[in-house]
């Protein structure tokens, strides 16, 4: 038993069978990288264990509940946080505020009404929030807009974001997708230090191999909807049907 | 000072200055000059600048902080109206119970037409509020005629019971509004030199409830609901994400902004007590979104400015006819003063809206941020030029 376990699951668009029969376990304290060629499920599976899709068949159980059927703010209060492909920041805002927004969000839950004090009395809050940005080293920023940042910034302020919920379980979706090879290491040494610092369980998905073997603890290997193999990533390396996956059948 | 921060404070004085002193501010040139009728110094205009910039604050309040454009509003402030006039009827002539129920029925009515409008977003929701408001007028104009009077509209009679109050006067006419004995049309003229200034108890009232209204707006732009509110309108996907549901921001946001449209129609009825259908047409929701954008949607005192814009044009710019272009350009020859009051003609009197939306698209075209953007940047050419002078002066200096 994981802290995230996937049984059974199959989804359906039309005529394409997106996953069929994904049976997935990550465990408590791990980095669980889920690779694969393009079209192989990896966004529709991750969009099964958010809320944002429900699968056909199958269960999803996140620390002995099950998942399903929630929208995605009642899966986030669970404990579980998601990074996306193109940062979702809130652009319009400092980057101050939108640190103070999820953990406001993480204190009061999904709706409470806080309109007699203001955002600076919060010390408590204002507090955690700074912390977190000199953590992710952003203090300097927090008054620039969001949304006026570099990619690598966004991307940052997106991961802290997440981290200042104190989730049991991080996804991310590609997280260094269309990053210079420089901004793809600051995120893979943000992620290792995340790693060794905090009691967190990842789950990625990833295109970039380089990403993926100097992370994960383990990887999944998904082709046409359904899991081709699992085991640890120097294993992977030289797996011939994950090679044949890859590159096709002449290789 | 009351929970805000210093630059806050100095804006709430500044505007509290602004509109009690409005009486003189408003009424620059001397009675019976040739500019006096440029005046806006008189208790019935004075009035409308401040209810409708409550109107507008309110408004403010859902689309600038959320961004859901709403053009369905004039329907809260119709209901408003005759919540007002329904209590004058059948309560007292104190205007405090009145405003307390319209505020209240507004915002019974706003959670219907939110719960449901915001299930839908972008022009979607703008259609919907726009549906539930024309509903809402033709109800007014003829299905729900017992309660609205269909379209003579609501007004006062003598055989009206008024249990704390009385039916009628002593001398047999109907009694007028007022707080606790003070009557809401009751004004002091002044007169200054040439100049007069009229003090009117109405005027103050509304102008001490919208600085209230005002104070109440601020707090909430600077307070952690404010902020989720700026989040609804800058990544809803994120707000999932991050463990929000969005829907009861907005619609707590929908909500608070109809009770200050149904605020803002109490005060239209405390100040002349009567109520009709034509408060709620679709022109009068537009109005407010108009009043919002030129003044600058999402800015503190944008909403307020653009109200008194408007306003002010609807008033002033609608009186001046031929006969008083005929005067002003009396100095040119005569085929040339008919061309040119011909032509000018069609922008003022009737043809206001002429004017005022000519304006409008300067205004979002070249100043997006409405008159807010245009008196900031006046302010940084201001001080721009003061430091590029005194830059100048430095650089001079090792010159000589």
């Amino acid at each position: 038993m994981g802290i995230l376990d996937v049984k059974n699951v199959s989804k359906r668009f039309g005529g394409l069978k997106a996953l069929s029969d994904v049976n997935l376990s990550v465990k408590e304290n791990t980095v669980h990288a889920i690779i694969g060629p393009n079209g192989a499920g990896k966004s529709t599976l991750l969009n099964c264990l958010v809320g944002k899709l429900i699968p056909d068949t199958g269960s999803v159980m996140f620390d002995g509940q099950s998942v399903l059927g929630r929208a995605p703010y009642e899966i986030n209060q669970m404990g579980i946080s998601r990074v996306f492909q193109t940062p979702e920041i809130f652009g319009d805002l400092t980057v101050f505020e939108n640190m103070m927004i999820p953990i406001f969000a993480k204190r009061d839950g999904s709706f409470r009404m806080h309109a007699y004090e203001t955002v600076a009395s919060e010390a408590e809050m204002v507090e955690q929030a700074e912390k977190m940005l000199i953590d992710m080293n952003m203090i300097d920023k927090r008054h620039m807009h969001a949304a006026s940042m570099s990619r690598g910034d966004k991307r940052r302020l997106e991961i802290g974001m997440c981290l200042s919920q104190q989730p049991r379980l991080l996804l991310l979706d590609e997280p260094t997708a269309g990053m210079a090879r420089a901004d793809t290491n600051n995120t893979i040494d943000l992620l290792r230090q995340i790693k060794a610092e905090r009691d967190i369980t990842i789950a990625i998905i990833e295109h970039d191999m380089h990403v993926v073997f100097s992370l994960a603890d383990r990887i999944t290997v998904l082709a046409q909807g359904t899991p081709l193999v699992e085991d640890e990533p120097q294993n992977i390396r030289g797996n011939p049907k994950v090679r044949e996956a890859y590159l096709g059948e002449s290789a | 000072m009351f929970g805000l921060d210093k630059k806050d404070t100095t804006l709430l004085i500044v505007v509290a200055l602004m509109v009690l002193l409005a009486p003189f501010i408003l009424n620059p040139f001397p009675e019976g000059s040739a500019m006096a009728q440029f005046n806006a110094g008189y208790p019935d205009l004075m009035q409308r600048f401040v209810i409708f910039g409550i109107f507008a604050i309110g408004f403010n309040i859902l689309f600038g902080l959320t961004g859901y454009l709403s053009f369905g509003h004039a329907a809260f402030l119709g209901v408003g109206s005759y919540s007002a006039v329904w209590m004058f009827k059948l309560l007292s002539m104190n205007i405090i119970p009145a405003i307390v129920l319209s505020i209240l029925v507004s915002g019974i009515f706003a959670a219907v037409i939110g719960f449901v409008s915001l299930r839908r977003s972008g022009i979607y929701f703008s259609i919907l509020t726009l549906a539930f408001a024309q509903m809402s007028y033709n109800l007014a104009y003829s299905v729900l005629t017992p309660i609205t009077n269909g379209e003579t509209g609501l007004q006062l009679s003598l055989n009206d019971p008024r249990i704390l109050g009385s039916s009628a006067t002593a001398d047999g006419s109907i009694p007028v509004t007022s707080l606790f004995g003070l009557e809401m049309r009751a004004a002091e003229q002044i007169q200054i030199g040439p100049w007069a200034f009229q003090f009117s108890v109405g005027f103050y009232t509304c102008a001490i409830i919208m600085l209230i209204a005002f104070y109440l707006s601020i707090r909430i732009f600077r307070s952690p609901f404010g902020l989720m509110l700026r989040a609804v309108k800058s990544n809803q996907q994120r707000m999932n994400y991050t463990g929000l549901n969005t829907r009861p921001y907005t619609l707590t946001a929908f909500i608070i902004s109809g009770m200050y449209a149904g605020l803002a129609g109490g005060l239209l009825a405390c100040m002349d007590p009567l109520a009709g259908a034509e408060r709620m047409q679709w022109t009068a929701s537009g109005e407010v979104v108009l009043m919002t954008i030129l003044g600058g949607a999402g800015t503190l005192i944008g909403p307020v400015l653009g109200a008194g814009f408007i306003k002010y044009f609807e008033n002033i710019f609608s009186k001046i006819n031929e006969s008083t272009l005929d005067g002003w350009f009396s100095f040119l020859p005569d085929g040339l003063q008919h061309a040119v009051v011909w032509v000018a003609d069609h922008f003022v009197g009737s043809g206001w809206h002429l004017t005022l939306g000519i304006l409008f698209m300067l205004v979002v075209i070249f100043l997006p941020g409405g008159l807010v953007e245009g008196g900031q940047r006046i302010y940084a050419w201001i001080s721009g030029s003061k430091r590029k002078a005194k830059a100048a002066e430095t650089k001079t200096e090792p010159a000589e």
